[in-house]
């Protein structure tokens, strides 16, 4: 069970307070009528999968109820890094992160 | 029987001359006790009766009590059953079963098969799965949350010195052990640490550890999963030493723990020897016949043998010696043993036979003797027909395979060592360390110097000392050892196809044999295998046989173990109760209830109940002698007829403001909401981004900037979240503020058109006239002398009058609406007379009608879509999607069946020939389905291909039992089509 420390709570708290709300970076396309039904497809349902550092969405469901964004590594499970909803991506830390 | 204070089970039962302590899953053989700790594959019992019976518990970790009832968990029923069927199940034969036979390939899920259904009783009663426990268990259980820096898993020496060493940075540290006493391996054996007997060191341990303020210390407690971020469970048996029932207070506690760092320091487990007839009661481990003598002072049989590939085990030979027992030989298969141990035995005059290994256990019932016989170079060969030696008990030592179960789960894969002959624990990362045995320590000095610096490490990561460790190790007596042989499966003068069975899991009999066969089949990945020959796969997940089924898969394969590679552990450990499990989470706290402020009122007037979410709701009333279709009848005629009461305190409520909030509600729903008047309703539809229906709902405007959203019952929290979602991500610049309200407000819906004259009696600030209070109008006032917001909405098409007043209130005010009411015959209703209502007048329940494929088109609703919003809403762009626009999508319709007393079966599906061959194409399937006491006849809704087309055609239903029903396709509004029954 993950530890995910809540940028706005400041606090970790265990997983079983979260949500995850799948990948984060999704923006809604501001137009949506001009976009082919293929563009407005790739928004609906391609997502990444990455092995390794992911974009995630999380809310703390069972805490302050805030959405917030999670680097978080697909095969370690590690939360690298925790940002606001509107923060630019941070690159993914190199390994001398300890 | 008789045993002592301190006896566990197994020691008990060896000390009463019990050799046979179970029947073998497959082959009906004799088992006896092969280990002494959680390793013990063959005696697995089940204590006690009733409620408080606890299967599938190792006798060798069952602590004895005076009155203990315990009983083999294989029955012999089901031993006979496995005796004769045992023939017939070659290797795979689980697998095959449960897989299925070959299958015709068909369309749709694969399922059991008929051989699998028929034989499933009959394996789990023979797989020592025991029985499940009649009743209630009577014991409570506690669940809590732990905190600690250091968490050491395990007391034996590597982990007490761990634990002494952190605990002296100022650390908090946790330190668990499964066994009652602290001490590890050093409560089995006759080792000396600084010049005393090892109790002593461990006693001091103890006793520093127990009095540091930081330091608790949990004997009897088995970590038994270690999961993400260092979350490990710990479960705590309180009183299981002291009888099947608690005699007052909690009988075990799971302790969920988050800790800093994590020491494993679980130990090794010895490993067993492979070779025909090893499964005979009195071939045991030669640390579990070492600990038994040094332990319990239980000799396990008169004449001793002792097989071993390693120098270690030759402290069993010692120990029985001491004990004034014969030792028939020593049999070593390395060719040049030497080294103090190997020395000591020789100069005690015992027979040591080196370069020869057991090839076969002679005697039936236990063991008579040991066939010997000189290995060759390869270990693969005898250079010579065995030899018998008589002897009782034959004690195996094959090495020691590291316990690395815990770290294993944590997802890190284990690695070969050869020279270690032994997997070790993978990369465990930066929160935990492993020392001692689990990693490959193999003299007793070596694991506390790695516990203490271990434990010095681990405090120093989580914040605590310099990470330097100030332990001296006590002066210990180990002489210098010999590396091991490896030794898997020794050879036999047959063939391993044809020798006697050279058993690697006890448990599940899966013999050598059964692994050259899965390997022969083309099984090649050990997690195949194992799922093939069920290796592994019994509850003591193979803690003894797992290393020598990989090593003889190897060699199968004509392949290094490092390339084989192990399994994978999972949690639990050892077997954990459900009881822990569940905690206080049992009874009325299993499944917590949401209960409506009117709902004692319901309960005293007979309701039966609905649960919508976590709601109870009422479903119908039923009078004395009523049955369910009376008591619907009756309660929708009232609302037709008369006046009606519903308790619609369950719907979702939320409360929305703000400057922005007109902007908000348009973007989240189908219809607009800028323009509607203050004191006003609207219905609107919710949609995915994919453009089907998510939920739906009446919305008002209470004021300029405040609206009351009202949701589905069951998708309250949903839509809630859903709306916090695109506030907070995509749209944060809009001024709104969202706050759930459900649980603020209680509702009484009154229904029917006797409801305005009944309102009118507990209401006298409001004007119920109909151009004063229209339909889709919310006005406040007060109702029964309660500030009440009364909204003329209706779900039933019936005049229609929903009264909310503060939830504290709303027994109160709907006691007086009945009250008032009564004159009227008012009746209350339930979900079932709502549901038939609604469906009379054609609105869906979404999720019932409706499903995550439904756009606002199909279900007929296009008149609560507005296109020409500025920004459109959530979901519109995929209303014009190319599947969207298709003609032959699922529509909503009328069922009206042909037979008026015959209800359609919901969820059944229509066909248009139902004599066609099969597969017959699909039609559409009914949603809803009910009599209507009102139309007299059965209606239903129906989603049917291009069905809005389709009126008066007609469907046909094929039934469970044979028989088809057919109905007309008609419009899915029933009743009072122009809507003017509300209109009043
Ligand atoms: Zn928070």
């Amino acid at each position: 069970m993950l530890l995910i420390p809540c940028p706005f709570c400041r606090e970790d708290r265990s997983e079983e307070e979260f949500s995850c709300a799948g990948e984060a970076h999704i923006a809604r396309p501001e137009k949506p009528a001009e976009l082919s039904d293929h563009e407005w497809g790739d928004y609906l349902f391609m997502r990444t999968n990455p092995r390794g550092p992911h974009r995630e969405l999380w809310v703390h469901t069972a805490g302050c109820r805030r959405y917030f964004n999670v680097l978080r590594d697909t095969v370690s499970y590690e939360v690298l890094v925790v940002y606001e909803v509107g923060q630019p991506p941070p690159d993914p830390p190199g390994g001398d992160e300890s | 029987m008789h045993g002592f204070a301190g006896d566990t089970l197994a020691s008990a039962l060896l000390a009463n001359g019990v050799s046979r302590v179970a029947t073998s899953f497959k082959y009906g053989r004799p088992r006896g006790v092969v280990g002494h700790g959680a390793e013990e594959p063959n005696a697995i019992v089940q204590l006690g009766q009733g409620g408080a019976s606890v299967p599938n518990l190792r006798a060798t970790q069952v602590e004895l009590y005076d009155g203990l009832d315990a009983r083999p968990c294989s029955r012999s029923k089901a031993q006979r059953l496995a005796g004769t069927f045992g023939r017939f199940m070659p290797a795979g034969f689980y697998y095959k079963t449960f897989m299925g036979a070959p299958q015709r390939w068909t369309a749709g899920v694969a399922r059991p098969t008929a051989l699998w259904t028929a034989s499933e009783h009959v394996l789990r009663r023979a797989t020592g799965l025991g029985r499940v426990p009649a009743g209630n268990d009577p014991d409570t259980y506690d669940r809590f949350n732990r905190h600690c820096d250091v968490l050491v898993v395990g007391a034996g020496p590597a982990g007490l010195a761990a634990a002494l060493e952190a605990a002296r940075s100022g650390a908090r540290i946790l330190i668990a052990d499964e066994q009652a006493e602290l001490g590890g391996s050093l409560l089995d054996g006759s080792y000396s640490l600084g010049g005393e007997h090892a109790s002593k060191w461990v006693a001091d341990a103890v006793a520093e550890l127990a009095s540091s303020a930081d330091v608790d210390l949990l004997p009897r407690s088995t970590v038994a999963g270690y999961y993400d971020h260092n979350f490990l469970t710990i479960v705590e048996r309180r009183t299981d030493h002291l009888g099947l029932v608690a005699a007052n207070g909690t009988r075990q506690r799971l302790h969920r723990v988050r800790a800093g760092q994590v020491v494993l320091a679980t130990g090794a487990i010895e490993r067993p020897l492979v070779f025909a007839n090893n499964d005979r009661p009195g071939v045991m481990m030669a640390s579990s016949v070492s600990s038994y003598l040094n332990r319990y002072a239980v000799a396990v049989g008169d004449e001793l043998l002792l097989f071993t590939a390693n120098d270690h085990a030759y402290r069993t030979a010692l120990d029985w010696q001491r004990a004034g027992l014969a030792v028939a030989a020593v049999v070593d298969c390395r060719e040049a043993p030497e080294g103090g141990l190997v020395d000591a035995v020789r100069g005690a005059g015992t027979r040591v036979i080196t370069g020869h290994a057991v090839t076969e256990a002679s005697g039936r019932r236990r063991v008579t003797g040991a066939m010997i016989a000189p290995l060759g170079p390869g270990a693969d060969s005898l250079t010579a027909a065995p030899q018998h030696i008589a002897c009782d008990v034959i004690a195996c030592s094959g090495g020691w395979s590291p316990t690395l179960h815990l770290s294993s789960q944590t997802g890190t894969r284990p690695r070969w060592h050869e020279s270690a002959v032994a997997f070790l624990p993978g990369d465990l990362g930066k929160r935990a360390l492993c020392a001692g045995a689990v990693a490959g320590a193999r003299s007793l000095r070596d694991c506390l110097e790695q516990g203490a610096l271990a434990g010095a490490t681990a405090a120093s990561r989580a914040g605590f000392g310099s990470g330097r460790t100030t332990f001296t190790a006590p002066e210990t007596d180990e002489p210098s050892q010999a590396p091991s042989r490896a030794l898997f499966l020794v050879p036999h003068p047959k063939p391993v196809s044809r020798a006697p069975k050279q058993f690697v899991d006890f448990q599940l009999d899966v013999t050598a044999a059964d692994i050259e066969l899965a390997a022969r089949e083309g099984y090649t990945s050990v997690e195949h295998v194992k799922r093939y020959t069920a290796l592994g796969f019994g509850t003591d997940q193979g803690k003894l046989g797992n290393v020598n089924g990989v090593a003889i898969l190897a060699r199968t394969l004509d392949q290094d173990i490092a390339t084989t590679g192990t399994t994978m552990f999972r949690p639990a450990y050892t077997p954990v109760t459900f009881g822990a499990i569940a905690g206080r989470d049992v009874g009325e706290f299993h499944d917590p209830e949401r209960h409506t402020p009117m709902h004692a009122w319901h309960a005293s007037h007979g309701a039966m109940w609905e649960d919508v979410g976590r709601w109870k709701r009422p479903w119908y009333y039923p009078r004395p002698g009523e049955t369910m279709q009376d008591a619907v009848n009756r309660e929708c005629l009232a609302a037709r007829d008369a006046v009606a009461v519903l308790d619609a305190s369950t719907l979702g409520k939320t409360d929305i403001q703000g400057t922005d909030a007109a902007e908000f509600l348009d973007r989240v729903y189908t219809i607009g909401f800028r323009k509607l008047a203050v004191g006003r309703c609207r219905y609107g539809l919710m949609l995915r981004e994919d453009g089907t229906i998510f939920d739906d709902g009446v919305t008002a405007r209470l004021a300029e900037n405040r609206y009351l959203m009202h949701t589905t019952t069951g998708n309250a929290e949903a839509v809630f979240a859903w709306l916090e979602r695109w506030h907070q991500t995509e749209w944060p610049e809009l001024d709104v503020y969202l706050t759930s309200v459900t649980d603020h407000w209680a509702t009484t819906a009154l229904v029917g058109p006797e409801s305005r004259a009944v309102l009118a009696r507990v209401c006298d600030d409001i004007d119920l006239s109909r151009d004063a209070f229209r339909f889709m109008d919310v006005r406040e006032g007060h109702v029964a002398g309660i500030a009440a917001r009364v909204f003329r909405i209706s779900f039933s098409g019936e005049l229609s009058f929903e009264v909310n007043v503060c939830a504290q209130h709303g027994r109160q005010v709907w006691d007086a609406i009945v009250e008032a009411g009564g004159e009227f015959g008012i009746t209350p209703y339930g979900t079932e007379a709502m549901h038939v209502l609604r469906a009379e007048k054609g609105f869906i329940i979404v999720g019932q009608d409706s499903d995550t494929t439904t756009t606002p088109h199909d279900a007929g609703m296009d008149w609560v879509v507005r296109r020409n919003k500025p920004f459109g809403f959530l979901g519109d762009r995929s209303l014009d999607v190319s599947d969207h626009r298709r003609e032959d999508r699922l529509q909503l319709v009328g069922l009206a069946t042909t037979d008026e007393d015959t209800v359609l079966p919901e969820g059944g599906q229509l066909v248009d020939k139902p004599e066609a061959e099969a597969p017959v194409p699909m039609a559409g399937h009914v949603t809803s389905s009910y009599h209507s006491a009102r139309l007299g006849r059965s209606i239903a809704l129906a989603m049917v291909k291009s069905g809005t087309t389709r009126l008066g055609d007609t469907l046909h239903c094929p039934l469970a039992d044979g028989r088809t029903v057919s109905a007309k396709i008609v419009s899915p509004v029933f009743y009072d089509p122009d809507g003017e029954r509300q209109n009043v």
